[in-house]
């Protein structure tokens, strides 16, 4: 889960890592509001998780409470990358003498993790590593030992920061690793991350984002959810226990196993190419244990999706039997109730044959089995078409 | 002689007495492994489907020789449990429990390779590890396929399931589910370097799905050490940038982890890469026939 700057700033202070004074607002009479309680010269930042936010003009300086409404007003409602802009962070502005970037992260490929800081701050890191990559240090942070201010001054030195600028960097990095570490995040960045005129070091930009499997000691992270742009039926799903997503085609899918689930979207993308360019209209893994109840949420989620015009059922029923899987099925059916959109169902492995069976003396309309996943994924990508 | 899990392995199980555990140790039984005890530390002294309960994993070893562990404890116990095994000495421990957090998993990455990597960790969110007609470790269904010369590996429990069922005709001499998590302790390579050396396999089956560069690296790893034959298959092509499709690993972030990029590293290291799972098994029956 990706935060917003402000709820990542949120963090940052919870841990004493120093950020400027501010707060959010969603109209422009809140942001003038805290323009007023700040005092003197604010900014008007743009809250939206896309990068680049301060060149499409989401981040403006605002003189005092009646430019910050002016500013708020003008960034509210604003495209940025195509996320709309609902709130905005009005914070004191800073006096920047210089600009740095600092960050932790998740290092997947040497299964560790990774401290990077440069000194050439304020720009797409991407940016710097691509044409700089000397001004970025990156250094591997050993999970059991951590970052202690020794650690913490090696990477401010690596990053070759300024001595002016070192034993405030150190002390935000120690910092800083604590927000990774007792918030479970795979990413924490600072970008730019300033020294300030009269000598502080100071992050002026957050970025975070957090392991959801690690939200069961976090009840807290909760509130962090963007309920507004959570999609409707992911919501649903979710409330369900199902893991779905949601995604723009016409073929329903449900499978169980997130790699059979993937590989099926594929399949079917692959046969709809014959069939004008059918696509999976969602990733819906309903895992092992298919009971008719699951089924019947998984189904009435996808049939409430005006956009599918068939539904693929794909299972392989390892430690799933497909009988219980294929009952689940004809209950499923009868729990939604009127369903017109074709099922295609294919079944295969723990009892294939006798799941097969109970489908076809069901005899219900709108259940087509198939033996195999490619045919199944053809006549799906058909039916979807047909109705189109 | 398999790869890692063969009919001489001694299985114990951490977590043994929870819904899981209990049910697939009798799954485990029932495919003819040889479970020689559990733990539970407040259940010391019972019995699990006839398999006596141990306190500790150093006990258990102690009292058994136990030289495999197959976690199936809650998320927030597996850190513990995998730290448990390794201090223990166990040479295998097998992490099933799904849901892991990133960073137990990285501390305990880094614990088993401060303790110079005796212990080898599958997993964690894998199935586990199977010998066909030898011994199970996990919860890959044993009746899909007979003993046979295919090697799998694979990042996804079902596929691996599809896979093997598909080439149940020619049968497997070790499947080995690695997990689809962001950090995981074999890998692709891990498997391919045991499965060349393993006089039982002629050929190997990998699966990659988006997400990271595992895929990329054992290409390149196939292409300088592997001569069996390689045949692959990369789930998630049409997956949106941006999205966790089921497994915490699989995600394409900006330009990196795609599928695209996976199976052209593959063809490019002379991987033969199906376009779906059938295809796939049909490319690797095409092989077989050919011994």
């Amino acid at each position: 889960m990706d935060l917003f700057e402000y709820q990542a700033k949120k963090l940052f202070a919870d841990h004493g890592v120093p950020v400027p004074t501010g707060k959010v607002a969603t109209t422009p009479d809140e942001a003038r509001a805290i323009a007023t309680d700040l005092g003197g010269r604010v900014v008007v930042k743009a809250q939206v998780k896309a990068g680049g936010r301060g060149k499409a003009g989401g981040v403006k300086v605002a003189d005092g409470p009646d430019d910050a409404t002016a500013k708020a007003s003008a960034i509210l409602g604003m495209d940025i990358k195509g996320h709309t802009v609902h709130s905005v962070l009005v914070e004191q502005a800073s006096n920047i003498a210089e600009e740095y970037y600092a960050s932790f992260l998740l290092d997947r490929a040497n299964r560790t993790f990774l401290a990077m800081c440069s000194r050439e701050g304020g720009m797409e890191i991407e940016e710097v590593a691509a044409t700089k990559p000397e001004a970025l240090a990156r250094i591997p942070i050993d999970p059991l030992t951590g970052v202690d201010a020794t650690v913490a001054r090696q990477i401010a030195v690596a990053a070759k920061l300024p001595e002016a600028a070192l034993d405030g960097a150190t002390e935000l990095l120690v910092k800083l690793w604590d927000v990774f570490v007792r918030s479970d995040a795979t990413l924490v960045e600072v970008n730019p991350l300033i020294l300030t005129a009269d000598g502080r070091v100071v992050a002026l930009d957050g970025k975070v984002s957090l392991d959801e499997n690690a939200s069961f000691r976090h009840p807290d992270h909760t509130g962090f959810v963007d309920v507004s742009a959570v999609d409707p039926l992911e919501q649903k799903a979710k409330e369900k226990g199902l893991n779905y997503v949601k995604l723009s085609g016409q073929v329903g899918i449900i499978g169980n196993g997130a790699g059979l689930v993937m590989s099926t979207l594929d399949v079917v993308t692959y046969a709809g190419e014959e069939f004008g360019g059918q696509r999976p209209a969602n990733f819906l893994d309903i895992g092992g244990g298919a009971s008719a109840q699951v089924m019947a949420d998984g189904l009435s989620i996808i049939l409430s999706d005006p956009a599918v015009k068939s539904v693929f059922v794909n299972i392989f029923g390892g430690i799933t039997a497909c009988d219980a899987v294929a009952n689940g099925i004809v209950q499923a059916v009868k729990i939604v109730g009127d369903v017109t959109t074709p099922l295609v169902v294919r079944l295969d492995g723990n009892n294939a044959d006798e799941g097969r069976r109970i489908l076809t003396e069901a005899n219900l309309d709108v259940v087509r089995p198939v033996d195999t996943m490619d045919g199944a994924a053809k006549l799906a990508a058909q039916l979807a078409a047909a109705a189109a | 002689m398999a790869i890692w899990l063969d009919e001489t392995s001694k299985i114990l199980v951490q977590g043994i007495t929870g819904s899981e555990g209990r049910k697939h140790t009798a799954r485990m039984l029932r495919a003819g492994s040889t479970i020689v005890g559990g733990t539970n530390p407040k259940k010391a002294g019972t019995e699990v489907e006839g398999v006596p309960v141990f306190a500790t994993v150093a006990e258990t070893i102690e009292q058994t020789g136990a030289d495999v562990s197959v976690v199936y404890v809650p998320p927030a116990g597996t850190k513990a449990a995998v730290i448990e095994a390794i201090d223990a000495g166990i040479p295998l421990v097998v992490v099933i429990t799904e849901g892991v957090p990133v960073h137990d998993t990285t501390d305990f990455w880094a614990y088993a390779k401060s303790k110079g990597n005796t212990t080898r960790i599958i997993g964690p969110n894998c199935p586990g590890i199977i010998s066909p007609g030898k011994s199970n470790a996990g919860i890959i269904p044993a009746d899909i396929t007979p003993p046979g010369r295919i090697g799998l590996v694979s990042k996804s429990g079902t596929l691996t399931y599809q896979m093997m069922y598909e080439l149940r005709d020619f049968g497997f001499s070790t499947g080995v589910g690695i997990g689809g998590d962001p950090v995981i302790g074999t890998t692709h390579i891990d498997a391919l370097d045991a499965f060349q050396a393993d006089d039982d396999t002629d050929a190997i089956v990998m699966i990659g799905e988006i997400g990271g560069d595992a895929e990329e690296r054992a290409a390149a790893y196939i292409e300088a050490h592997i001569t069996k034959p390689v045949v692959g298959y990369v789930a998630g092509f049409t997956a949106p940038e941006g999205k966790t499709m089921g497994h915490a690993g699989a995600i394409v972030s900006g330009s990196s982890g795609t599928a695209l990029a996976k199976k052209e590293a593959l063809e490019k290291a002379g991987v033969r890469v199906g376009k779906t799972p059938s295809e796939t098994a049909r490319l690797m029956a095409d092989i077989m026939r050919s011994f």
